[in-house]
C-alpha cells in the first residue's frame, strides 16, 4: 500500500508539474506582479482549463499523501515523494524544451541522492 | 520587469514557498497523527481529519505554497525549482525531529549536506533557459 500510493503520488505530481510550469511560463511574470498578483493568478487559473487540470491532478495526489503521512513518518514521506525528480528533469527537457546542462544535471543529482539519503 | 528585481522575486518566491511547504507538512501531519481512524479509499475520514484544526492550518498553508509555486513557475524553470526547492526536505526532516520527535541519523545529516550543495549548484545555473520562447 505505501509503494502504491508513492507511485500514485509521483505520477500525478510530475504531470501536474508539467501542466503548471508550461501554462505559468506562457502567461509570464506580469501575471502574479504586485499587490494584486494573487487575484490576478485566481482568475488565471479560473480560466485555463490546463492550470484546472493541474490542480485537480494536486488534489488527488494530495490525498495519497494524507494516507501515506499518517502510517508512515513524516520524514519518510516528504523526501520519498523526490523519487519524481528524475521523471520531471527529463519531462522538462523533452516536453518543456529547457537547456539542462552538465552544472543542473549534477546538482539535481546530488539532491536526488541526498533526498534518498534523508528519506533512509 | 528589471533583472534585479526578477533576481529579488525569484528567490523571495522560492522562500516563500519553502517555509509554508515545510510547517504546512508538519501541521498536516500533527493533525492527521492524532485523526483515531485510518485513512484509505473512503473519502469520509479525509473531510473528518481536515476538520482537525492542525490538519486545517496545514491544507491552508499548502494551498498558498501552491499559489507560491504557480508564481515560481512564470520566472524559472521547472529543472531549476525543484532542485533548489529541495532545502525543504531537509527544513522537514528537522521540524519531524524536532516536533515530532523522529529519529534523524548520520546518514540523514550527509543527505542534508548534499541537498545543499546540490541546490547550490543548481541555483548557480541560469533559472529561466526558455524566456521569450512560448511567449
Amino acid at each position: 500500500m505505501k509503494w502504491a500510493l508513492l507511485s500514485l503520488m509521483v505520477g500525478a505530481t510530475a504531470a501536474s508539474d508539467l501542466l503548471q510550469s508550461h501554462a505559468m511560463k506562457r502567461e509570464g511574470d506580469d501575471v502574479t506582479e504586485g499587490a494584486r498578483g494573487l487575484m490576478r493568478l485566481l482568475k488565471l487559473i479560473a480560466r485555463r482549463r490546463d492550470l484546472i487540470l493541474s490542480i485537480a491532478l494536486l488534489a488527488f495526489s494530495f490525498f495519497a499523501f494524507m494516507a501515506l503521512v499518517q502510517a508512515e513518518p513524516l520524514s519518510f514521506a516528504v523526501p520519498a515523494s523526490a523519487g519524481s525528480f528524475i521523471v520531471e528533469t527529463i519531462l522538462a527537457k523533452l516536453v518543456l524544451k529547457e537547456r539542462i546542462g552538465g552544472r543542473r544535471i549534477a546538482g539535481t543529482l546530488l539532491v536526488l541522492g541526498g533526498v534518498i539519503l534523508v528519506a533512509r | 520587469m528589471p533583472a534585479h528585481t526578477r533576481t529579488f522575486r525569484t528567490y523571495f518566491l522560492l522562500l516563500l514557498f519553502v517555509a509554508l511547504r515545510a510547517f504546512g507538512n508538519l501541521a498536516l501531519a500533527w493533525g492527521t497523527k492524532r485523526f483515531p481512524q485510518t485513512l484509505s479509499i473512503h473519502p469520509a475520514p479525509y473531510l473528518q481529519a481536515m476538520l482537525d484544526p492542525f490538519a486545517a492550518m496545514g491544507i491552508a498553508m499548502l494551498i498558498f505554497s501552491l499559489f507560491a509555486r504557480m508564481a515560481l513557475f512564470s520566472v524559472a524553470d521547472l529543472s531549476f525549482v525543484l532542485p533548489v526547492t529541495a532545502v525543504g526536505y531537509v527544513l522537514a526532516a528537522l521540524l519531524g525531529k524536532v516536533f515530532l520527535a523522529e529519529p534523524v541519523s548520520p546518514g540523514r545529516w550527509l543527505g542534508t549536506v548534499l541537498i545543499f550543495a546540490g541546490a547550490a549548484l543548481v541555483g548557480s545555473t541560469p533559472r529561466n533557459t526558455t524566456a521569450g520562447e512560448s511567449q
